[in-house]
């Protein structure tokens, strides 16, 4: 018994020992991290590909959310750019990643328009509309803000968070990208996520 | 009559202590324990900002540094959800934001009474006048957070 147990500390210590530097080196993230990571917001809106949209589809994927609407000039079209060259260079690999778009403009971005607006970027990528209440829970959960700013002629932008979130294969809210990374960041952060189970 | 080269001698001594002192700030390489700027949001502060108080948690502005300080590091102790940004740190939760490019970010945060909070990156600094007045900033910037540590002990 006592050859076993002290079998066994060998065995725990000699694992935490080689474990232990092995972590200490482990490459960080380039987005900013949640530490301990915690389940993702739900989504439950409805999928531009016409299925319901929850992030229980992507489990085992890595997932990037992204919010904004698709009359954005300026923001959006840059972030899903970013991702889509991301998903290129990262060739067979990209299989790994959903990129998920979720409009903060619910009353303009129905799911057909949508779809019609991340085809242009990459047709892998998903959108996520619904009720207005639906998606305002949405941006609540994560922390999103979005406001209507009229313009000059009569049509009104959106003034929205920018940053990307980054939800690994478990389904845990793992890191936040802020806007103004490059597509590198992304493939060193998609990888990262698809070694870890 | 005596007196006066004694007097002169020290106040030699104290100059070219000084200068001393100023070249080695301005010339010796920094090093700080780590590279991870703290923030904690202490336990009870949604609680009294409730109650009506002012709650200072983080300052307007934070000062990071490329290669010396330049990871923010915010913990939430509190019982409530917190906002920084577009990031929302549940109790006990950390977040921590690494910067690898030298500008300023402004971010929404729930967690600072005004509502927003800047955050200005900047370049390593350069032997010389530059790593002096960085070393000045820093100093500045620790003593203000100790006294306002010690306000609100």
């Amino acid at each position: 018994m006592k050859r076993r147990d002290l079998l066994l500390s060998g065995l725990v210590v000699g694992a935490a020992l080689h474990v232990a530097p092995a972590l200490a080196a482990a490459p960080a993230l380039k987005a900013g991290v949640f530490e301990p990571p915690l389940p993702a917001p739900e989504l439950g809106l409805q999928g531009s590909d016409g299925a319901d949209l929850k992030l229980s589809r992507f489990r085992g994927k890595v997932v990037a959310v992204v919010f904004g609407f698709t009359q954005c000039q300026a923001v959006c079209p840059v972030t899903l750019y970013t991702l889509a060259q991301a998903r290129k260079a990262m060739g067979a690999e990209a299989a790994g990643v959903q990129v998920v778009f979720i409009t903060v403009d619910p009353a303009r971005d129905d799911a057909q328009r949508v779809r019609g607006f991340l085809t242009g970027f990459d047709p892998s990528f998903i959108g996520g509309t619904g009720r207005p209440d639906a998606v305002a829970a949405v941006e609540q959960r994560f922390g999103v803000s979005a406001k209507k700013v009229p313009m000059s002629n009569g049509d009104y932008a959106v003034d929205h968070s920018s940053a990307v979130y980054l939800i690994d294969r478990e389904g845990r809210l793992r890191a936040m990208m802020p806007f103004g990374h490059g597509a590198q960041d992304y493939v060193h952060d998609f990888r990262l996520l698809l070694a870890q189970r | 009559m005596k007196r006066r080269p004694v007097v002169t001698r020290a106040i030699a001594a104290l100059l070219l202590l000084l200068l001393a002192g100023l070249a080695w700030a301005a010339l010796a390489p920094i090093h700080l324990a780590s590279r991870d700027q703290l923030f904690e949001i202490p336990k009870g502060t949604w609680a009294r900002r409730m109650a009506g108080n002012k709650v200072e948690i983080l300052p307007d502005r934070i000062d990071l540094t490329l290669g010396l300080n330049d990871t923010l590091l915010l913990h939430n102790l509190d019982d409530v959800p917190q906002q920084f940004g577009p990031v929302v740190m549940m109790p006990g939760q950390s977040f921590r934001l690494p910067f690898e490019v030298a500008s300023t970010y402004s971010f929404a945060c729930s967690a600072h009474a005004s509502g927003q909070l800047a955050v200005v990156v900047s370049e390593h600094p350069a032997p010389g006048w530059p790593r002096l007045q960085w070393r000045w900033h820093y100093w500045k910037q620790r003593m203000a957070m100790m006294m306002t540590s010690k306000g609100r002990a």
